[in-house]
């Protein structure tokens, strides 16, 4: 079922609020505003939203260590992610994930990962869970090309496909493991061709298309909620930024990288919008504004909130 | 009603099956075959395929998906066959089940529990014999739990599947055919209270799972030439039970720990390092450690009769106390 325009400019939104908020967060940290490391999913936002704006209150998503855009595509808050990033007690997780572990259970959104392809196996498991429950929910797993080559991803299609689970792995193909490009980490041109190993569908998209992504995701959860099973989707795309911020990129030229450049989600997603009536330049531009406040407010909100007190050190630990 | 080990952990599965609908079993040949020991025998027919599942050789895949159904509102209890396998699902334990609460400050639950297989004794050699319990008590975040006895056993493992964290519970394969008295009905023992399987005033002994049997021949023997032995189980390591083990070195004044793992960094270390710290004047000799040498465990029979502690070792430690 195709999107309406209302859903298509929240669309739109949401992979504006992505790239605001990565953008905010590679300039405060070249600053030195944030601590630790980060992970950008600037260029990669039509993947996240394409997938999660399918998804109900009852479905999970698993992420990776580029997490940021998963969460905001499923409806987490910029304030709350932001803290988080910031080490703040207002964090999602009180400062204690940062931006390699954030996570919003209460929104289904099991969390960024700092271990490649962990992501796998938990969504097959949460999926298992709504299954077990029966309650219609699915779950989907985020993760990346380098990940494909992970025994987890193996693992988990396998007994997902055995069991049927209702579990959409969605495959981020961004040509790089961190500096080693796809034709040198594997002997295949398209991630989807492993399906055929596990005897589930496997679908490649043009990733920086969030209707071919949108619409691929709806089959696929369609298929996932009507007991059918498991499928793969790879999305073709690219990361704008390094692997992380301060990667010199020295493995790729600025050429290949001017090119997908031109390939922008966003523009061709507000391009499209234009020509197909949904929206207007002034509607866009005054998204554009709204998103930009909201980031505003949150690295406000972020750098107003405390750091957690000492106390916290071994608080959750354990459940008492 | 008198059981075997085995029997035990089978009623308590059954039981906690029967008592939530949220408890159910995954693992490798769980289901038709009943489990490679057989503990899980009979539960496939009783509960169905879709609460006892067979799973491929995926231990990644068993304990992955466990977490996830976990922080989803299951209470998984996993078998890994041997606790060797471990090893090919560390990180699914340890930098996910183990560190998610904390990661997400506090929101989530996993009440995970990961039931597995230690020690020598069949034969099975240096990949299906290990001791390994002393690496998951360096894990914050999981709890340890390692029973003696049939009412241990079945006690612990209601309790370990109705604590909301994730617990490892290593049961021993030389232990399955051990008979014992079990209560009949709801058993449950807390995590984290030790067992003084026999009191004495002479000298204190802790050990765990199969060693807590030599220790109590030993002091059967030893009771004879008037050296009274108290054995002190802690059944659980994490959490462990400080206060038990203080209050019998501080009556005994002497200190053995038996465990099977290896010596080097075993979990003796850690107890004779709780005395070091909290109870060094109670100390009125050395503190002495019987364990494994540090090697693998060897396959042709004497060697590994050799390896493991032996009753004959523990009485030896314990009389070059006096």
């Amino acid at each position: 079922m195709a999107p309406n325009k209302e859903e298509m400019l929240d669309m739109y939104r949401k992979m504006l609020l992505i790239r605001e908020f990565e953008e905010t967060v590679a300039n405060l940290f070249s600053q030195g505003q944030i601590p630790g490391f980060v992970h950008l999913y600037v260029g990669e936002e039509a993947v996240a939203v394409g997938v999660c704006s399918n998804l109900g209150d009852k479905d999970y998503i698993a992420s990776t260590h580029r997490g940021h855009g998963h969460g905001i595509a499923r409806g987490a808050s910029v304030e709350k992610m932001m803290a988080e990033i910031f080490g703040k007690i207002d964090g999602y997780c009180k400062g204690k994930g940062g931006s390699m572990h954030i996570a919003a259970v209460e929104l289904g959104f099991l969390g960024a990962n700092g271990i490649v392809g962990a992501g796998l196996p938990l969504a097959a498991g949460a999926a298992f869970a709504n299954k077990y429950l029966k309650n219609g929910g699915v779950a989907v797993c985020f993760f990346g090309d380098g990940a494909s080559n992970r025994a987890t991803f193996h693992e988990a299609l396998n007994l997902a496909s055995i069991w049927k689970l209702p579990v959409i792995f969605v495959c981020e193909n961004n040509m790089y493991g961190i500096s080693m490009s796809q034709e040198r980490h594997q002997n295949i041109n398209d991630i989807a061709d492993r399906a055929v190993a596990y005897g589930i569908p496997g679908v490649s998209v043009d990733g920086n298309d969030v209707m071919a992504v949108y619409e691929a995701a709806a089959e696929a959860i369609k298929r996932a909620r009507a007991g059918e099973g498991p499928t793969l989707i790879e999305c073709k795309t690219y990361r704008f930024r390094g692997h992380f911020e301060g990667d010199a990129c020295v493995y790729r030229s600025e050429e290949e990288v001017n090119e997908w450049k031109k390939k922008c989600p966003i523009q061709r997603f507000g391009t499209s919008l234009l020509e197909m009536n949904i929206a207007s330049r002034e509607e866009l531009d005054a998204i554009s504004a709204e998103v930009k406040e909201q980031i505003k407010n949150a690295v406000e909100f972020a750098r107003k909130s405390p750091y957690p007190d000492v106390s916290e050190l071994t608080t959750d630990v354990y459940c008492d | 009603m008198e059981m075997t080990y085995s029997q035990a952990i089978n009623a308590a599965l059954r039981e906690e099956m029967k008592r939530d609908d949220t408890v159910y079993i995954l693992g490798e040949d769980v289901g038709i075959f009943g489990g490679c020991f057989g503990v899980t025998a009979g539960l496939i027919q009783e509960f169905g395929p879709e609460r006892v599942l067979d799973t491929p050789i995926s231990e990644t895949a068993i304990v992955g998906s466990a977490v996830g159904a976990a922080a989803a509102g299951l209470r998984p209890v996993a078998e890994i066959m041997f606790m060797d396998f471990m090893t090919v699902c560390m990180d699914e334990f340890f930098n996910q089940a183990a560190k998610m609460r904390y990661m997400f400050g506090g929101k989530v639950k996993v009440p995970l529990t990961l039931r597995t297989v230690c020690g020598a004794g069949l034969g099975a050699a240096a990949q299906h014999s290990q001791s390994l319990e002393a690496w998951f008590t360096h894990m914050p975040g999981v709890k340890v739990v390692m029973p003696s006895t049939p009412a241990d056993a079945k006690g612990l493992l209601v309790s370990s599947i109705r604590d909301d964290n994730p617990v490892i519970f290593i049961e021993h394969k030389m232990l399955y055919g051990v008979t014992g008295e079990v209560p009949e009905g709801e058993y449950t023992i807390p995590l984290g209270k030790a067992d003084i399987k026999r009191e004495g005033r002479d000298v204190t002994v802790v050990a765990t799972s199969l060693m807590v049997h030599r220790a109590l021949v030993a002091a059967e023997t030893l009771a004879g030439e008037g050296i009274e032995v108290e054995v002190v189980d802690p059944r659980t390591l994490v959490p462990f039970d400080k206060e038990t083990l203080l209050q019998s070195v501080e009556k005994t004044g002497r200190l053995v720990i038996v465990h099977e793992a290896v010596k080097n960094s075993g979990f003796g270390a850690e107890i004779a390092a709780i005395v070091a710290e909290e109870g060094f004047d109670f100390l009125d000799a050395p503190v002495k450690r019987v364990a494994a040498p540090f090697a693998p465990v060897p396959f042709s029979p004497p060697l590994e009769a050799a390896y493991v502690p032996s009753e004959e070792k523990i009485i030896e430690a314990i009389k070059s106390l006096f």
